[in-house]
């Protein structure tokens, strides 16, 4: 797959897209996550859940680097992520080796974080143009063509303080796919929203996990999303995953007494 | 103490000339106080003290000490150095140099207004650290300083006369030309005053409105 031309999307082989490595990361005397091995295939929903602090949040901030890990590796498409090979010797990675990886990933905040200096349009564009190299026009058509996908084609040249926060959140997921990332990263993306805004942006992420082959990594507390879209979903506690499965067997028939305590709290 | 209106009808082209200079002055102080600051505010973020260290000591510097040495310094000391300028772009260096420093404490305080995600969709998008400054932080962080940045304008406007003590033929220096040759002083001096009210009560009216419509 390294060999892959940019723009297409990856093939679903099943292949060992994401890996963490015995990671640990601190936030001054609190482990965060501990010694953590995890790894998710090409192509597969998965989805995080556990208690708040209990890391699930921290691996998508490591993966799209926005923190650094403390220990261990992290490895993306069979590329280290934060580190980089030198004859042999694993060492810090460039900032430019970083963005090269970093590019294969897409990430959707729950506060939208959409620029409010740039229109709809430019918001997605500007990534594409700017990193790609995709021309002005190409960048456009794609942009209008995934305005059309998240139900907002008419909002080209809305500012995003003219939307609300269902459609902002909607040009945000739009903004993530333009850059065609074999990962997306969505990270309680409903948390901010008005309840009846929720059900329009869970809607458009149920439409891409079910049309298309990109692989996701959900922070979640929507478990019936979660149940929907998960191929596999993880239980966090404690900066550890104590416990994995499909959705049917998590959901239903937990093993571990921590899952069934969070589950009974939450569903 | 005669008002004669005469005085003033004659002073009155001169008055023209002087604010011409005065508002040429001000111009391009602005210009490099704008500029400057903005690569002083940036140096602040450098990730490497050997940036961060030495220009913040000098910004210091130049805040903490008056204006007028500035000027002086320029005028007299540089020229020793074989470093020669007129006087008008002597002071607007000296102007522009001095505002630089509070610039620049305005530009800071619009960066770090930026919130973080913003930083962090940027990182999310792999845009580079040049174009994440140029498309994303600084049409933020400026749009938000604007009132505070026109301020200094005006501020500089105030400060100007002062280039007159090195010779540059503003509204002043006008006011004290003709005074010198005719004796004439209530007119000239009371123009000045009144010209500058003039433009800088409704600069700092607007000012106002911007920062309230900018929501501050």
């Amino acid at each position: 797959m390294a060999t892959e031309t940019p723009h297409t999307n990856p093939a679903v082989d099943g292949s060992e897209l994401i890996r963490f490595d015995r990671v640990t990361k601190r936030f001054g005397e609190n482990t965060v996550l501990d010694d953590l091995d995890f790894s998710v295939s090409s192509g597969k929903h998965v989805t995080l859940i556990g208690p708040s602090g209990s890391g699930k949040t921290t691996i998508l901030r490591l993966l799209m680097t926005l923190i650094k890990p403390d220990q261990g590796t992290i490895k993306v498409d069979g590329d280290y992520l934060t580190h980089e090979d030198r004859g042999g010797k694993l060492v810090e990675a460039g900032e430019k080796h970083t963005r090269e990886v970093r590019k294969k990933i897409g990430m959707v905040f729950q506060q939208f974080n959409l620029f409010p200096n740039m229109r709809v349009l430019r918001n997605i564009t500007e990534a594409p143009v700017h990193v790609l190299g995709l021309s002005k026009d190409e960048a456009e058509e794609r942009a209008r063509e995934l305005l059309d996908l998240v139900g907002l084609g008419d909002k080209c040249d809305a500012y995003p303080t003219q939307l609300s926060g269902g459609q902002q959140q909607r040009v945000a997921i739009a903004r993530a796919l333009a850059m065609r990332p074999q990962v997306m990263l969505l990270d309680e993306v409903t948390s901010a929203l008005d309840p009846e805004l929720v059900a329009g942006v869970l809607d458009v992420l149920r439409d891409i996990a079910h049309t298309t082959d990109i692989t996701m990594l959900c922070v979640t507390h929507e478990m019936s999303f979660a149940r929907d879209i998960s191929d596999e979903v993880f239980m966090f506690d404690s900066g550890r995953v104590i416990e994995a499965g499909p959705p049917e067997k998590i959901f239903s028939e937990p093993e571990h007494e921590r899952t069934r305590e969070f589950l009974s709290a939450v569903l | 103490m005669n008002w004669d209106w005469d005085v003033a009808k004659d002073f009155l082209p001169e008055l023209g000339d002087g604010l011409l200079i005065t508002l040429e002055a001000t111009a391009l102080g602005s210009v490099l106080a704008f500029a400057l600051g903005l690569v002083w505010a940036l140096a602040f973020r450098s990730p490497t003290r050997f940036v961060r260290w030495p220009v913040a000591a000098v910004v210091e510097f130049i805040r903490n000490t008056p204006l007028l040495v500035q000027l002086f310094f320029f005028y007299y000391v540089l020229p020793t150095w074989d470093i020669k300028f007129s006087a008008l772009t002597t002071g607007v260096i000296a102007l522009g140099l001095h505002y630089s420093t509070y610039t620049a404490e305005v530009y800071r305080a619009g960066i770090d207004g930026v919130p973080r995600g913003q930083w962090e969709a940027a990182t999310a998008l792999s845009l580079s650290r040049g174009r994440t400054w140029i498309a994303v932080i600084l049409p933020q962080a400026i749009r938000r300083v604007v009132p505070a940045l026109g301020n200094y304008v005006i501020a500089m406007l105030k400060d100007s006369p002062m280039l007159a003590l090195i010779g540059v033929v503003d509204m002043l220096q006008k006011a004290r030309a003709h005074g010198a040759s005719s004796f004439e002083y209530i007119e000239p001096y009371t123009m000045v005053g009144i010209a500058f009210i003039l433009i800088a009560y409704p600069a700092s009216l607007l000012m106002r409105a911007l920062e309230r419509r900018l929501g501050h």
